[in-house]
């Protein structure tokens, strides 16, 4: 009974039913199934089988971003549930995110916070046209695993360069991973400016924040 | 609203159909056959038969069009209308009679065999943006005498979609009508759900061979379709005006039109052709330029004016190679067929005028067919309000990506391509080996291929197929046919 829950809301999750989704949340909370449970059995399988759909060329990105939809439908049920057994999940790591200054570009910032999100990391997004100074007290504060800094244009990519500098100044660098993207930005210009890693999509980012945080080797 | 696109004025239809109503009267029309000047003589034409010229009065053509159906079904394998041949329906065949190969690996031209006319049907199969097959290689491993025939033998082994065709020879027709027959299980079964159309071609100016008049005859009696592809070549066997080459290309249709209502009133006729205009600088007659698809455009808009279906070789490319002029005569020709609403537009795959086929091109021509046809679906009011709804509920936020609307209606409203055209990032596209959209698309052949799924045919129809084709092989010196690999 409660397999064949699990199952339906993974189901859900990977087809972006969203209604479904909350309702089955609740049908297996109601049938006593605990709530990290539900979260390995049904969100995480169904936002993984999103992402290979992704990878594969099968989704596309409103499929993508409907699964995770879903899935943050049943993560607002799970997470009080959650809170009141003093249990947490599991942190695959912290991510900081933003775009940097003087770039108002949103979209795919948003794309890879939602993916990380949906890959059990805990994510602070800044926004977009963040001051170079609040990218760097967010990381100390927040203790972040993993800086992204997305830049669309060519004028404003150089910020990522300053945000790294600014990481050393504060005696940072060290700490955080940092992983640049956008459009104009390359592996090339990633190692120029001293970051620790290039992602060209959002299913792309979070596999190399799983990489250089050393959870899956480099060569999957 | 269908996006249309009419080149002529209603004065100008009505000149060009004048003209080639005296055009009909004065020359006439020359036609060397027989049964046909017969037919002419007692349906009221003006015959004489030392000159073999007819004039035909304009009674005649009136009382052809009247009988002339409209629109007729083409039907699949599986006994389903998948073709509409009337009204502004498009879709898309192969260039068909390609005597070459395009060679992706030697990037050199050479002659078809057996097995590169089997895949290349089995790729027109997987395509799903081809509506139809169509004769498309003339393989050089059988002799020249069985060459039309022989490919519709291969391709009746491996289709499901409906075939345009043609016979070279008188003869061989009637072996071609036999293949059709016995695949489809009888006579009756193939006038009443025809499966294939058969290309007749007058040759310019005004002329019916005895080969292509006797095929026209053949196909009106069997009520099998077929498409008259009248030819004007602008400048040189035809008016240089792209008007005047209209109106010799409407008297020329004219005429077949009234050879095949005379043989048998109420046959499915198609108002088709392959014109251009002569290229001045090579003496070539190129399928790409602005003026042939413009007196193509012309044309049809005649043949709806008739209230005929209508037929273009559209979307082929005169470059040698698969490259950027590939891509934009194949563009140009295929959105204008579109626009014009010619219901079957044969091309797609062809180059060097209609000479040599590519299985590279015909894939990255699927991409712009199925553009094409997305063009022609237009912009429709998808929901009871076309924003204020989705746009009110998300107010000034951009989340539409992850709105269910978008997901709804993304796939239909947008059409994607294959993988063959790239829209990737620079840094994916280095990743991915810096390929060409040409080298994409050979690579996209192969996996194509693998998405075939062969037909379950009776064998008996397998060996019954083959023993005709055999039959008629022996007739010129070939005893056993090339060995055909079923799977």
């Amino acid at each position: 009974m409660s397999d064949d829950l699990l199952v339906q809301l993974t189901q859900a999750v990977l087809v972006g039913d969203f209604a479904s989704a909350a309702a089955l949340t609740k049908d297996a909370l109601a049938a006593g199934v605990e709530p990290l449970t539900v979260i390995d059995r049904s969100l995480v399988a169904g936002m993984d089988q999103a992402g290979e759909k992704f990878s594969s060329g099968e989704y596309f990105l409103p499929n993508l971003l409907i699964a995770a939809r879903a899935m943050q439908e049943s993560m607002d049920i799970l997470e009080p549930e959650l809170l009141s057994r003093d249990e947490q999940m599991a942190n695959e790591g912290t991510v900081v995110i933003g775009t940097v200054h003087g770039d108002i570009h949103e979209i795919g910032k948003s794309l890879v916070g939602t993916m990380f999100t949906a890959n059990g990391f805990k994510v602070h997004d800044l926004g977009v046209d963040v001051p170079v100074e609040t990218f760097v007290a967010c990381v100390r504060d927040t203790g972040a695993d993993i800086l992204g800094l997305s830049a669309l244009l060519t004028t404003t990519m150089v910020v990522q360069r300053e945000v790294i500098e600014a990481l050393s100044e504060a005696g940072l660098r060290e700490s955080v991973k940092v992983l640049v993207g956008g459009a104009p930005v390359n592996a090339a210009w990633a190692r120029e400016i001293g970051a620790d890693g290039y992602a060209a999509d959002a299913v792309a980012a979070v596999r190399l924040a799983q990489q250089v945080l050393g959870r899956i080797s480099s060569s999957t | 609203m269908r996006p249309q696109f009419k080149i002529l004025s209603d004065d100008l239809v009505q000149r060009i159909l004048e003209e080639a109503h005296a055009l009909l009267l004065d020359p006439g029309v020359r036609v060397h056959n027989q049964e046909a000047l017969e037919l002419l003589a007692e349906g009221g034409a003006q015959v004489d038969f030392e000159s073999q010229i007819a004039a035909i009065p304009q009674e005649m053509v009136q009382a052809a069009l009247d009988s002339a159906p409209s629109a007729f079904e083409l039907y699949n394998f599986d006994g389903q209308a998948t073709v509409h041949y009337g009204g502004d329906e498009v879709h898309f065949d192969p260039g068909s009679a390609a005597i070459n190969l395009f060679d992706h690996e030697t990037q050199e031209q050479r002659p078809p065999l057996t097995q590169d006319f089997v895949r290349f049907v089995q790729l027109v199969e997987v395509l799903p943006q081809l509506d139809a097959q169509s004769t498309a290689l003339i393989c050089a491993d059988v002799p020249e005498e069985i060459g039309d025939l022989y490919r519709l033998y291969l391709a009746l082994n491996f289709i499901r979609k409906p075939i345009v065709t043609g016979a070279f020879r008188k003869d061989t027709w009637w072996t071609m009508r036999e293949l059709l027959v016995t695949r489809v299980g009888g006579e009756k079964q193939l006038a009443q759900k025809p499966v294939a159309v058969f290309d007749v071609c007058p040759s310019p100016p005004l002329l019916w061979s005895d080969l292509t008049c006797q095929n026209l005859i053949d196909c009106a009696r069997s009520s099998i379709p077929a498409e008259l592809v009248s030819m004007p070549l602008a400048g040189a066997t035809a008016p240089v005006t792209l008007a005047g080459a209209v109106v010799q290309h409407a008297a020329e249709c004219m005429s077949g039109v009234v050879i095949c209502q005379l043989a048998n009133p109420g046959a499915p006729i198609v108002w088709g052709g392959s014109p251009a205009v002569f290229d001045m600088r090579s003496g070539t007659t190129p399928m790409g330029a602005m003026g042939t698809w413009m007196i193509d455009c012309a044309y049809s808009q005649v043949g709806k004016s008739l209230d005929l279906p209508t037929h273009a070789y559209l979307g082929m490319t005169d470059s040698k190679i698969v490259d950027a002029q590939a891509g934009m005569e194949a563009a140009g020709g295929t959105i204008l067929a579109a626009l014009a609403g010619i219901n079957m537009v044969s091309g797609a795959g062809m180059m060097d005028f209609e000479s040599c086929q590519s299985f590279e091109k015909l894939v990255l021509d699927a991409e712009i067919i199925g553009m094409a046809k997305r063009l022609l679906a237009g912009i429709t009011a998808r929901e009871e309000t076309l924003a204020l709804s989705v746009m009110r509920e998300l107010g000034h936020r951009a989340d539409y990506l992850s709105h269910p609307q978008t997901l709804r209606w993304f796939k239909e409203e947008f059409y994607i391509p294959s993988p063959v055209i790239d829209r990737g990032s620079l840094d994916a596209w280095q990743r991915a080996g810096k390929s060409s959209a040409t080298q994409r698309a050979a690579a996209r052949v192969e996996d194509l291929l693998q998405g075939y799924e062969p037909l379950a045919l009776p064998e008996e129809m397998r060996t019954e197929l083959r023993r005709i084709t055999t039959k008629a092989a022996q007739g010129f010196g070939m005893s056993e046919l090339p060995a055909l690999e079923i799977i």
